[in-house]
């Protein structure tokens, strides 16, 4: 996949749910509920993405080489078979701090507007 | 839970069965943890969020399955190109001619219930059965008479001087009764019809107007209502515009206006001229109808015994009537076409046949890779409905292009107004495209995946076809051959047909006459006299013009005017009733044969002495004399037609009145200054005919002032060459050899492909073979062998079914033939023999390849 990797650019701006899977994966791998809990939970409950989403987000991401799916599993005692896990490659990582740049800027230019009044 | 499986079925299967249970599993969790409230909003945003991202995983895998093909097609340029040409060609073909076959045969007449509609005529029995126009009396009794057909009305079709607020010019037109547009259940586009005020007598003249008339005169003025037109010297006013594809009863009918009838027009039942339309009352039958005009029929010969002896009523549908002509020659181009769109799919079907074995390797790989039998499926459809998609529309366009082309098949025809391409056709077309790409491409190529999946992979396993598949792409390219020899077979008997036809003597040389028409308004120039001294002035001037050898006046121009047809009775036999010699009558100014080089046999031309006052003079034709004056010299001899005893002064030449593939009447001509004033002044001679060594162009001019100066506002028009009028007479036919000539040579090129794609793939795939077999001492000539006999084998077999199947459809077509044996032999063996030709040309190539094998090489990709 490596090879033929489009710049992290192209990619730009992501989808908000492709971030937000991106967010939940940085910290560990995780499997699919896994990231629905933790994006609501990052978010408040205020984001809350529908499995049709979360899955069809996962194949693109897939095929993009921003995720892959791991093998190796956690303790047993944890596992669930049926569910499989992901990791962000070093590629989604770079397109992920792009699109944080990019939404950087974009808040420092509204912020110069005057759009945005608190630190956000 | 039920439902949300159920919509997990909208995701494609495969993304269904890599993530279908963890989305259940999910949803399932949220489920036990929504209390009763949040249930609807649970629900609601389920099947929001199925289908909007259902739909994008649809379009993921399609912009997939679409870049793969792409890419394919890319590798494979030859392929694409070859696929979408043959596909492109099957579709026009159809498309186009099956337009046509619509307009002639299906929907013929676009009115309102056209399967009631009727034409009706009167059948002298004797005369033929085609029938003729009926006496307005005659007319005037079926209507009083008839309980089972309504609507009844009468038209004539003639032509008027028209004069608008523009130059003097000719029109065709057509007098009706004022039933006739309701009759056939038309609108005007703008305006009105006619209503039963239109047609009494004494009413204000009130004209219709075509759609193109209308835009010509007036430049589609809307408020043309009430504004007049001067038709042979008499005001009309126009009451309304028909609606463009309006063209009834001829393509060319350009006004229409009232037929009034006055009480003595109905004594004559001899002057028979109207045309008859009317409708089956609802629920009645056509031989019902049929059987009651044949009651009606047998009352008014009782009632008129001499004017109506033997004299029947036939009844037509009309739609069948005006398609009879064309349907032979519709159903043959429809044949043809078909017969190329069934050989564009064979070849596409070999085509598609000949690549899924050759991607039998790629698709085990993706097979073992993973990919799921449904998503091969899935990925070879979408390859199969963009090629049947490009290739339709590139057909749409062949078929847009050919519509003029066609539409020139049938001139002057009511019935094609410019067709739109049918779209139902063109459905049906590609889905045979379409059927095609998915029984020959996706089916082969999944069987050879799956259930080879292994030994596809295998090195080295060979990847030549299973014997059925063999079998099956022998027959398609066999069923190719039949096909291209009987298409060319079928067009070669045509060509010949038109050969035969070109070569008909019209009984006058053409080249150098220049003609054209002036025509004598009526009420102005009814007197003989008048017209006589209008004749010697414009000729004896005409006459005078640097070039200008010969010229004259006459009634109708052969091939141009074929009706003018009258009963002759030589002097001292009865009169038959109704009579049987018939001849083909014209007026003409003496230097009429001189001018069309028509053979003076016996005898002189009229003279400008055989006056009024004079005995009554004839010209007649080599088989007047033949036929209906047998032994003796005719000269002398005397015959009663049109109302007087005529004395034969001198015997011409026959001439084709009726055209190259007619037969016509005999033919005499009469002096124009001895017809009877007002009697027959519908024969006057119209028609200026002139011999010349130079050309229109130059002549023209000079023609203008000449007439002008005779009468000021006469029009002129038909300006056109005598051999203008005889290449019209094959300009149909032409153009059908042409049409169907190009469909055999698309048929022959696509079998050619057929053949050569067969025999390179075969070679292709048996290089290792071949090169054994030469390692192993083969020589040139048995390796050319096995390569060439395969090809020989199908080519024979093709065209032995192929001239069966000519010699069958040779037999439906005799009538369009022109007397050219349906078996001709010499056409048989042309095509056979190209046929042939084209068999060698297709396996030189593989035969070449085949030769140049290096068995070393061949062996060691082992």
């Amino acid at each position: 996949m490596t090879a033929s990797d489009p710049p992290p650019s192209a990619l730009l701006p992501l989808p908000a749910a492709t971030f937000h899977i991106l967010m939940a994966l940085a910290e560990e791998d995780r499997h699919g509920y896994a990231i629905l809990q933790d994006v609501a939970a990052r978010t408040r409950g205020e984001v809350r993405l529908g499995p049709g989403t979360l899955y069809r987000s996962i194949q693109r991401m897939l095929e993009q080489g921003l995720i892959v799916e791991v093998r190796e599993r956690p303790a047993p005692e944890e596992d669930d078979e049926r569910r499989r896990y992901y990791r962000i490659t070093p590629f989604g990582g770079v397109v992920a701090r792009a699109e944080g740049r990019r939404l950087a800027e974009l808040v420092k230019l509204a912020r110069a507007s005057g759009f945005v009044t608190r630190p956000a | 839970m039920r439902f949300y499986r159920f919509l997990l079925r909208f995701y494609p299967s495969s993304f269904r069965s890599e993530y279908g249970g963890e989305m259940t599993a999910i949803f399932a969790g949220r489920l036990a943890r929504t209390g009763r409230a949040g249930l609807p909003a649970l629900w609601i945003g389920a099947v929001l969020d199925t289908l909007v991202n259902a739909v994008r995983a649809h379009a993921d895998i399609l912009r997939q399955d679409a870049a793969y093909t792409w890419r394919t097609m890319r590798r494979a340029p030859g392929f694409a190109a070859t696929a979408l040409v043959v596909t492109a060609l099957g579709i026009g073909a159809a498309t186009s001619t099956y337009s046509i076959l619509d307009r002639v045969l299906i929907h013929p007449l676009p009115f309102r219930d056209p399967e009631r509609l009727v034409h009706l005529w009167q059948d002298p029995g004797s005369r033929g059965s085609w029938g003729q126009e009926a006496s307005p009396g005659n007319v005037r009794d079926w209507k009083r008479m008839s309980r089972t057909l309504e609507g009844m009305a009468g038209y004539h079709r003639t032509s008027f001087n028209l004069v608008g607020e523009r130059d003097p010019e000719r029109v065709d037109g057509t007098r009706v009764t004022w039933e006739f547009f309701r009759t056939l259940g038309v609108r005007p586009e703008f305006g009105r019809v006619f209503t039963p005020e239109d047609d009494r007598a004494g009413a204000p003249g009130t004209v219709v107007l075509s759609h193109r008339l209308w835009v010509n005169l007036f430049s589609a003025d809307p408020a043309v209502a009430g504004r007049k037109v001067i038709l042979d010297d008499v005001p009309f006013v126009v009451i309304g515009v028909m609606p463009p594809d309006f063209r009834f009863p001829a393509g060319n009918a350009e006004l229409w206006t009232p037929l009034r009838f006055e009480e003595a027009d109905f004594a004559d039942r001899t002057d028979t001229f109207l045309l008859t339309i009317a409708r089956t009352k609802p629920g009645v039958s056509i031989e019902q109808a049929r059987a009651e005009m044949r009651h009606i029929a047998g009352q008014l010969e009782r009632g008129y015994p001499k004017a109506n002896a033997q004299m029947g009523i036939t009844v037509n549908l009309l739609r069948e009537e005006m398609s009879r002509q064309s349907r032979l020659l519709v159903t043959a181009l429809f044949g043809a076409a078909l017969g190329v769109l069934l050989i564009a799919c064979a070849n596409l079907a070999n085509l598609l046949l000949a690549r899924a074995l050759g991607r039998r390797r790629e698709l085990a790989v993706r097979t073992a890779m993973g990919a799921g039998r449904e998503r091969l499926v899935r990925q070879l459809l979408t390859e199969s409905l963009i090629l049947a998609g490009c290739g339709g529309a590139l057909g749409i366009g062949i078929a847009a292009a050919a519509g003029p082309l066609l539409a020139r098949l049938l001139p002057g025809s009511a019935l094609l107004r410019e067709a739109p391409l049918d779209l139902r056709m063109l459905g049906f077309a590609a889905l045979l495209t379409l059927v095609t790409g998915v029984a020959f491409g996706v089916v082969p190529a999944l069987r050879g995946s799956v259930d080879t999946a292994d030994s596809g992979l295998r090195e080295g396993a060979r990847e030549g076809a299973g014997h059925r598949t063999e079998r099956l792409r022998s027959f398609l390219v066999a069923a190719e051959v039949t096909a291209s020899v009987a298409l060319l077979i079928s067009s070669g008997l045509l060509i010949r047909a038109l050969w035969r036809v070109q070569q008909v003597p019209p009984g006058f040389r053409a080249a150098g006459v220049l003609t054209l028409r002036t025509p004598l308004p009526m009420p102005r120039y009814e007197k003989t006299d008048k017209r006589e001294q209008f004749y010697k002035r414009v000729l004896s001037e005409v006459r005078t013009l640097p070039g200008v050898s010969s010229a004259a006046y006459i009634t109708g121009l052969p091939m141009v005017m074929t009706g003018g047809i009258w009963g002759a009775t030589p002097e001292g036999e009865p009169p038959q009733f109704p009579e049987r010699r018939m001849v083909s009558m014209r007026y003409v100014t003496p230097g009429f044969f001189a001018t069309l080089a028509i053979p003076l046999r016996l005898g002189r031309d009229v003279a400008l002495s055989d006056t009024a006052s004079s005995p009554y003079v004839a010209v007649v034709s080599e088989s007047f004399a033949t036929r209906y004056l047998p032994g003796g010299s005719p000269i002398g001899r005397r015959f009663r037609c049109v109302f007087e005893m005529r004395t034969i002064v001198g015997v011409v030449g026959d001439v084709r009145v009726r055209g190259l593939e007619r037969p016509s009447e005999p033919q005499v001509y009469l002096s124009s200054a001895q017809s009877a004033d007002g009697r027959t002044s519908g024969y006057a001679p119209k028609n200026l005919v002139l011999r010349s060594s130079v050309g229109a162009g130059t002549l023209l001019p000079s023609l203008r002032q000449i007439i002008s100066r005779a009468d000021p506002q006469l029009p002129i028009s038909d300006v056109r060459p005598l051999t203008d009028i005889v290449d019209a007479e094959t300009g149909p036919r032409g153009v059908q050899v042409r049409v169907l000539a190009g469909f055999a040579a698309i048929a022959f090129l696509l079998a050619g492909i057929g053949i050569h794609g067969l025999l390179a793939f075969a070679v292709s795939h048996r290089t290792r073979e071949i090169g054994v077999r030469i390692a192993l001492g083969a020589r040139r000539r048995d390796i050319l062998e096995m390569v060439l006999r395969r090809g020989a084998v199908l080519a024979l077999a093709g065209i032995a079914a192929g001239v069966a199947v000519a010699w069958i459809a040779g037999r439906l077509m005799e009538a369009l033939l022109a007397g050219v044996s349906a078996h001709d032999a010499a056409t048989f063996a042309a095509a056979v023999l190209l046929a042939l030709v084209m068999t060698l040309l297709g396996s030189v190539v593989p035969a070449m390849r085949a030769l140049r094998v290096n068995p070393i090489e061949a062996i060691r990709a082992e």
